[in-house]
This record gives structure tokens, sequence and C-alpha cells, in this order.
């Protein structure tokens, strides 16, 4: 074993932690990355210090930012009457993606598990109906997944609503675009033909 | 990703799925849902590994309030009672038309009030309602011991009323049952779950799933 081994293979069992590599993959990025250590490695680990050093959650919505507050809820141009409320980041970067929504976000950061004990305390909730009341939020888009946790998560936050003046809505479940009935689960075409509309 | 099935023959059981994190098995792998599974391992004692295909979504409770608030609330029942790999055949099976009455969105209430009395009774708690347990009488079965879970009647209970819990009709089988007398049912059933049951199973509190199911009946009632 030649000297510095060492740190390689302490970078090849740190890069194998990360989702969507093993030990075999993480190998291969790090041979690829120090094949090109200048026009990679470099920037790509001083980007990673940078953000290691201002990466925070954003005050108001828990959205990661670099700032106290994101970008997104620091836009006026955004709508301040409607919030999208959201399991996790990845679920608000997916929507960003689609540039459908011009509202603002709240983040939960997870969602309420019978199984796994995770109560409303455990997530943001708290923050999120306090918001609602502080900001004068019209309405709210529960954009949350279409399992068991993801959609008690939606019932409890829509009763917590309940009587307050804010219109609660949340998306659609269906058939996706380019899906093929043949290849849909039954519960995902009950909900389909439940929530079917005049054509 | 290793997954918690409740068997017919084997009770409650762990094993592995294989890509169960994928999207592909997201739809699969939701609490409610039946399943067909084939479970291998080198050793009785190992954990094994399951080869499972769907048999029954049951997502359509997803959109019904109540009926999930039940479902979670059974399945973190039965997360919290059961041993691991202990058959309760008969609990399966009154769990499996639980989950129908859920999916088809009828009057499933009084029938989860029956389950949890199942499930008193599967894991060596049944209460005992045919008889007054000071009287012997048949008659007027107003209260339930909290220390035998014994039925007694308004004569046999005298001066010791206060302390007895009240025994609502419906878990007699007369007359319907309102959704109030359902609720005080089901605070009988939470008293014996988890002042004599939970104790004995590492003295955890129940799953705060089934505390909200009840506290959502009773704002219904």
């Amino acid at each position: 074993m030649t000297g510095g081994r060492d740190e390689i293979e302490a970078l090849i069992a740190l890069m194998a932690r990360l989702p969507g590599l093993g030990p075999r993959s993480a190998r291969r990025a790090v041979l690829h990355l120090i094949s090109k250590r200048t026009q990679l490695m470099g920037p790509l680990a001083e980007a990673m210090a940078e953000v290691a050093r201002t990466a925070r959650e954003c005050a108001r919505c828990g959205n990661i930012s670099t700032a106290a507050i994101c970008d997104i809820c620091e836009d006026p141009k955004r709508a301040t009457g409607e919030i999208c409320v959201i399991e996790d980041v990845a679920d608000l970067w997916a929507m960003e993606r689609g540039h459908a929504f011009k509202g603002r976000y709240h983040v939960l950061g997870g969602t309420l598990s019978a199984l796994d004990a995770i109560g409303p305390e455990d997530l943001r909730i708290p923050d999120l109906l306090e918001r609602i009341r502080e900001e004068g939020i019209s309405e709210v888009i529960l954009a949350l997944n279409a399992t068991v946790e993801g959609q008690t998560t939606a019932h409890y936050i829509a009763e917590a609503l309940e009587g307050s003046q804010v219109q609660v809505t949340s998306l659609a479940q269906g058939v996706p675009i380019g899906g093929e009935l043949d290849y849909l689960d039954d519960g995902t075409i009950q909900a389909a033909l439940r929530a079917r509309k005049a054509f | 990703m290793i997954v918690e099935l409740f068997t017919a023959g084997h009770g409650r059981h762990a094993g592995v799925v294989r890509g169960g994190a994928s999207r592909k098995m997201a739809g699969i792998l939701q609490p409610g849902n039946r399943v067909s599974a084939a479970w291998r391992a080198r050793l009785e004692d190992h954990l094994g590994s399951y080869t499972l295909e769907p048999l029954q979504s049951r997502a359509v409770i997803l959109s019904d309030r109540t009926a999930l608030a039940g479902l979670n609330a059974v399945c973190a029942l039965l997360r919290f009672t059961l041993p691991e790999r202990e058959p309760h055949e008969s609990l399966f099976a009154s769990s499996e038309r639980l989950f129908d009455a859920l999916a088809e969105g009828g009057d499933w209430v009084p029938g989860y009030l029956r389950w949890e009395l199942g499930l008193l009774e599967e894991m060596g708690y049944g209460l005992d309602l045919g008889s007054c347990a000071v009287t012997g009488s048949r008659d007027d079965l107003a209260y339930v011991s909290p220390r035998s879970g014994r039925a007694v009647s308004r004569a046999g209970a005298g001066e010791w009323a206060p302390k007895l819990l009240p025994l609502p009709l419906c878990l007699l089988g007369q007359g319907p049952a309102s959704l109030t007398e359902i609720v005080q049912g089901l605070r009988l059933t939470g008293f014996f779950l988890g002042e004599r049951m939970a104790p004995d199973l590492g003295d955890r509190p129940l799953p705060e799933a089934r505390q909200r199911l009840v506290d959502l009946l009773a704002r219904q009632g």
C-alpha cells in the first residue's frame, strides 16, 4: 500500500454513503474525480465546502437556502395568498421544475406515521398553522404523496383548518401523463374514477 | 427495505424486499394492502427475503378521513401488540374483514369496536360480558370491573358503581349502536389496552393513532 492511499479510501467510503452509490460506483466516481483534479475535483470541493458552510433551512418555509430566508419566500412576485404544503425539499424542487405554481411553499419535513410514531409535533405543522394565521393565507394546497402517511398528514392539516376561512385543496390523483390503464394498479384506477370530470 | 407483513399462518413476520424502496413497489407496500408473499431464508431464524405480488389495493381508503384514521389505528395496534412470528389466524381474519369494510366505506365503526374486543381476547385480556361477576345475573348489566374485565349489573355494583367502568349497551349487542355509545365502548377497550395489556408489553404508551381515531369519532358523535 502506497502513502496517501488511506485518504483516498476514506473518500471512497464517504462517497459510498451517498444515495444511489455503493462501494464500487463510489470507487469509480473517486477515480474519475482524481483524473480530473483541476477541472472538476477542485471546484467541486470548493463548492461543497461553501455550501456546507452556508446552507441552512429557510426560517419561514423550511426550504434549503444559503440565506436566512430563501429566494422563494423573498420573491415579491410570488402570490402571497397561497401556500403549497409539501413533505420535503425534494418535493419543492419537483414542484418548481414544473413552473406551474407561483405561490409560496411550506416544507413539513416528513409525514405523520402511525407505525413509526411520528406525530404532528415532530413536523413543521404548528409552524404552518401559525404562518396561515399571520400571513393571511386564503388557500392551502396540499401537495403530499398519495401514500397512507401522506394522506393521513393531509387529512390532519385539513381538519386543523376546519372552521377557518382558508380554502384547503389537494393535488388530483389518477392517471399520470403517458400512463396506460393496463399498467395502473387498481387503487390508482379507483382514485381516477372517483375524481372523473366532465369532458 | 425491511417490511413487516401480518400473515395468516405466521402472524407478524418481517423480511427484506429487494427494490422495496422503488417507485414500482411504493404503491404495493402500503399499509392495508393485501399481497401474496413468498418468504425464503437459509435458516428459519434468519430475517430472509420476500417476493411479493399485489392481490388487493385498498388505496380507496386514502380519500376517507375517518376510514384512514381507522386503518392507521388497526395497523399501529397490530404492530404494538403482536409478537413476531406467532400465528393469530382469527385476528388475521377479523382484520381482513375490517380492512374490507373500511375500503367499502359503509358503517365500519361498530366493526372496529368488535375488532378491538377480539384483539383483547386474542392477547389474553378478553372481557367477560356474559353475566354479572357479583350476582351471576344476565340482566341489567351496566358496568365492567376494571380489575377483572367482567360485567357487573346495576344491582351488583351497589356503592361500588363510581369505581366501575360504564358498559355501553352496544357491547352487549342490545339496540342500535350510536356513535356516542361506540366511543364509550372504545374508551372501555382503551382502558384495558392501555392499563392492562400495555404494561405487559414493555409499558409503552398505546399508539397515538388509536387516540386520534377515538378523538375523531368523538367529534363526529
